[in-house]
């Protein structure tokens, strides 16, 4: 791990320490723990996207996946819910594996409409399949989880568990990367013919990535249904998939961090604007929650536009910036004094 | 100080694109420990040969013999794993990796953390690692690229890019090197490094195979040289007995 | 009926027919673009949606005759089109895939939310083109509307053929989709057929979206879905080939129904997509193309 990244470790870590402080209140709390399941996810989804060079716009498969085995093992089963979430990762490990085989054959433009065929029929068959899945009703009554005899019972309690997951996420991540694995994605990533020259069996490191980001996709869901207790097939349609590669998009391909300061981001975007909202009032302009979709495609338009980096890289080039200005100002004033 | 024994042998090679015949029936043998340079006119097929031997294509019909070992129908990376190292005619570095980690990736041949340790332990807690950084820098030295190891890839000129290539590929620690035009580009200093550099690479008894159109760095250094026009070999020898093969001075002049 | 036909099957068939020619008329939509640029436009269905949409206003809220109002909605999504181009393909300097990708999301979620602050939730009901009762084949009904669809498409696929085999601006779009550097050397402005398969995309969108919108209600949200299914049609079609779209998609449509009404309704809306996904896995370059051609491109 670069010195680079212990600092933004220790950054995101202060920032999760101090939020519900900050925030002080159950209502902005939820939205981070949200914010912490679309972190979990899109991490994972910057590994395939932005180091292997791999779309997937059916990630929001592999979360339906983590959650439905989540609710339905501990409900119907009566499995404990830490087993039923390991059984939903390896359930969309396993799936992922199948069809990342034929599908990461396909490059761009087609393995990103095969990947949205597949979200899309997994979500079909969540509606439709009613007997297993409960079908538009949902699954009701998942249990809470319990962490070394602690129920996770409290917004509080849930928010630092959500965001240490987070951090383990990471932490994984990074070292992935910056590892003989995490060079060879990235070399596919540069030129798959080069890859394969220097010995990378290419085929199978994507779909091994491809494993890896469901995973994550699917822990994260497993997280969001022990948090709500209740799941129904609407979270989890195509739309979801898609947001989840624009919170990587938005906060830069080329970095982790991209994806984390994306997700983050773009998940309070709505609280944001309705707190928004009532400034707007003031000056008569009656914002309605509906413009909210207005506002995200017009972020994602822009920032794909003409800061396709990412925000991430943009906070970076511009802090850089600004500590330029103020070592030039603090050394004009040396100047003047001499 | 060339051996008798062939490390490659090509075997009626053939390879149509739709209806283009790039290859049409090719026997060449490698002799081992040999710099055996490959040339003709451009489009003879001279790169679709190499992307046969790797295992970029198919041919359509032929055999292809490295040490013993078929190599139809064998992938890439396996063709690497095998000690077949090449580098492209179009350069083809990782531009947003560094210099050294271009390297580094060539070591992956002779490495083996998988995702699960890779994952769990951070990289100062696997000696491996080390080791892959250690191995790498020493090729960088090799090629004279030290200085630049910590440059993004893509930030380097093209001259430097082309060694940065032959220093990937050797990485894998190859028994036989294919070179894709190396010099192509390079003015004459960098070419003379380049020249300098095979003849380096050979005494580290590494076979080398070379595709290359400056014809003074092809009779410098090479020990056999073989003509190809259409797809087929049209002379064979040492760079002496082509240079004066009546049949190669009317391929190169056309007819 | 010892044919073997029954009236059942008779039925899906029309039923069939009906759906089949939207996703063909949006996959020749998908085909144009991706012949001019190589990129799939993933507001495609939003093109469809917009059209229906805005034809609904006209003929319910203005109260405009059908020809006209089909005229001023076309014509409204043509301009969409073009603007989406103009303002969000053409200033890419440097595009890559994913970044191509992601705008046209970008502007599919813009037009889907400007269809929903402008149209609302709710679905909308249009009157059929045509007042007169289903007629009676064999023991099965067919709409009026299926008719004007039919219709439609063939007229669609007849102007389609016209323009590229017959028209200048048609060959030279053309060869465009076959070389472009070459057509820019033969003095062909690249950059105009771009703008202009835009146009023409988002054409086809609309006439699909007008003529479904009496059959299937239109709402803001029914693009992604449409789209999709139509990305199956121009994929088993063999992407770029317009009329293998044409016979993919009747032939998408019609397997849809059946599978609708004789295996599940339920999972009828996968089936398609189950067909795209095999295609892709197994011959991405679709059912029709020689297979010769099909190796040598990229997938
Ligand atoms: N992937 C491919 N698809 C179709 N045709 C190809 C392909 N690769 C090569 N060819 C054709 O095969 C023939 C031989 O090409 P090749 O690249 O091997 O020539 P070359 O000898 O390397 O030429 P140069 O000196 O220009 O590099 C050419 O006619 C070329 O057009
Ligand atoms: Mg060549």
């Amino acid at each position: 791990m670069a010195a680079r990244d212990i600092i933004g470790f220790c950054i995101l870590i202060a920032l999760v320490l101090v939020m519900p402080h900050a925030v002080g209140n159950d209502y902005y709390i939820g939205v981070l723990i949200f914010a912490a399941f679309n972190c979990l996810a899109c991490i994972g989804l910057s590994l395939l996207m932005g180091y292997a060079g791999q779309i997937s716009l059916g990630h929001g498969a592999f979360i339906a996946i983590g959650a439905y085995a989540s609710g339905l093992l501990t409900t119907e089963l009566g499995w404990s819910p830490w087993t039923a979430m390991a059984a939903g990762a390896f359930a969309a490990m396993g799936i992922a594996f199948i069809v990342g085989i034929p599908a990461l054959r396909l490059k761009g433009h087609y393995l990103a409409m095969a990947t949205l065929g597949f979200a899309s029929i997994i979500h079909i068959v969540a509606v439709a399949a009613t007997d297993i899945t409960g079908g538009p009703a949902g699954v009701l009554n998942i249990p809470r989880l319990s962490l070394f005899g602690y129920r996770l019972d409290s917004d509080t309690r849930y928010y630092y568990f959500a965001w240490t997951a987070v951090v383990i996420g990471l932490y994984l991540a990074f070292n992935l990367i910056h590892s003989r694995v995490g060079r060879g994605l990235r070399a596919i990533h540069g030129s798959e013919d080069a890859a394969g020259a220097a010995g990378i069996n290419t085929a199978a490191y994507k779909v091994q990535v491809f494993v890896v980001s469901a995973a994550y996709a699917s822990v994260s869901g497993s997280l969001y249904a022990y948090y709500v207790n209740y799941i129904d097939p609407g979270p989890f349609d195509v739309m979801h998939s898609v947001l989840l590669v624009t919170m990587v998009a938005v906060g830069g391909l080329h970095h982790v961090w991209g994806a984390v300061v994306g997700a983050v981001l773009l998940s309070l975007l709505p609280e944001v604007l309705s707190f928004t909202a009532g400034y707007l009032q003031v000056i008569g302009i009656q914002y309605r929650p509906d413009y909210d979709i207005l506002v995200y495609g017009g972020i994602l338009l822009v920032i794909m536009l003409f800061l396709p980096e990412g925000l991430f890289a943009g906070m970076i080039a511009g802090g850089k910036s600004v500590w330029n200005l103020v070592k030039r100002v603090i050394r004009g004033k040396q100047v003047v004094r001499e | 100080m060339s051996g008798n024994n062939s490390i490659l042998q090509l075997d009626g090679l053939r390879k149509v694109f739709g209806g283009v015949v790039a290859l049409d029936g090719l026997c060449l043998s490698v002799g081992e420990n040999t710099i055996t340079s490959v040339i003709g006119p451009n489009g003879a097929g001279k790169t679709t040969v190499f992307n046969l031997i790797t295992g970029y294509l198919a041919p359509s019909s032929g055999a292809m013999i490295y040490k013993n070992t078929r190599l139809q129908g064998t992938k890439p990376h396996k063709i690497a794993l095998l000690g077949i190292g090449r580098t492209f005619q179009n350069v083809r570095t990782f531009p947003d990796m560094t210099v050294l980690e271009n390297v580094m990736v060539g070591r992956h041949a002779r490495s083996r953390a998988g995702v699960t340790v890779s994952a769990l332990l951070p990289a100062f807690l696997r000696p491996e690692e080390k080791r892959i950084q250690a191995e790498a820098g020493s090729w960088l030295d090799f090629v004279g690229l030290a200085d630049a190891a910590d440059m993004p890839a893509g930030s380097l000129p093209l001259g430097k890019q082309r060694m940065l290539e032959v220093a990937r590929a050797l990485a894998i620690e190859p028994d036989l090197l294919l070179l894709d035009e190396p010099a192509s580009g390079l003015n004459s200093r960098e070419t003379i490094a380049m020249g300098d550099l095979i003849h380096r690479i050979r005494e580290n008894r590494i076979t080398v195979m070379l595709v290359e159109h400056d014809m003074e760095l092809v009779m410098e250094v090479s020990d056999r040289v073989a003509v190809m026009n259409f797809g087929r070999l049209v002379a064979e020898g040492t760079p002496r007995e082509v240079q004066e093969d009546p049949e190669v001075i009317a391929a190169y002049l056309g007819e | 009926m010892e044919i073997g036909l029954t009236t059942d099957m008779l039925q899906f068939l029309f039923m069939g027919i009906q759906r089949g020619a939207i996703y063909a008329m949006v996959a020749m939509g998908f085909n144009m673009i991706y012949n001019a640029t190589g990129i799939i436009n993933f507001a495609q269905g939003e093109f469809v949606v917009l059209g229906g949409l805005m034809m609904v206003s006209m003929t319910m809220a203005l109260n405009l005759s059908l020809v006209f109002a089909f005229m001023v909605s076309v014509a409204f999504v043509t301009v969409v089109g073009i603007l989406m181009e103009r303002l969000t393909i053409n200033p890419v300097r440097r595009p890559t895939v994913l970044r191509l990708i992601i705008i046209t999301i970008a502007v599919s979620i813009l037009l889907k939310g400007a269809a929903m602050c402008f149209w609302g939730k709710g679905s909308h009901y249009m009157r059929h083109f045509t007042d007169a009762p289903p007629l009676e084949i064999m023991g099965a009904y067919i709409l009026p509307q299926t008719l004007w669809i039919i219709g439609m498409l063939a007229l669609v696929v007849i102007g389609y053929v016209a323009f590229f085999n017959y028209t200048m601006t048609g060959k030279c779009m053309r060869a465009c989709a076959i070389n472009r550097d070459a057509a820019r050397l033969a003095g062909i402005n690249d950059r105009r057929m771009v703008m202009l398969s835009f146009a023409l995309s988002a054409a086809i969108g609309a006439i699909a979206g007008i003529i479904i919108t009496p059959i299937i209600q239109m709402d803001y949200a029914r693009g992604a879905l449409l789209g999709l299914k139509g990305f199956g049609a121009a994929v088993v079609g063999g992407l770029g080939n317009s009329m293998g779209a044409v016979v993919a998609g009747l032939l998408l449509g019609i397997i849809e129904a059946g599978s609708g009404g004789y295996i599940s309704s339920h999972y009828m809306d996968a089936i398609a997509l189950v067909i795209m996904l095999g295609v892709l896995f197994v011959r991405p370059g679709g059912l029709f193309g020689s297979s010769e051609m099909v190796r040598l491109k990229e997938f």
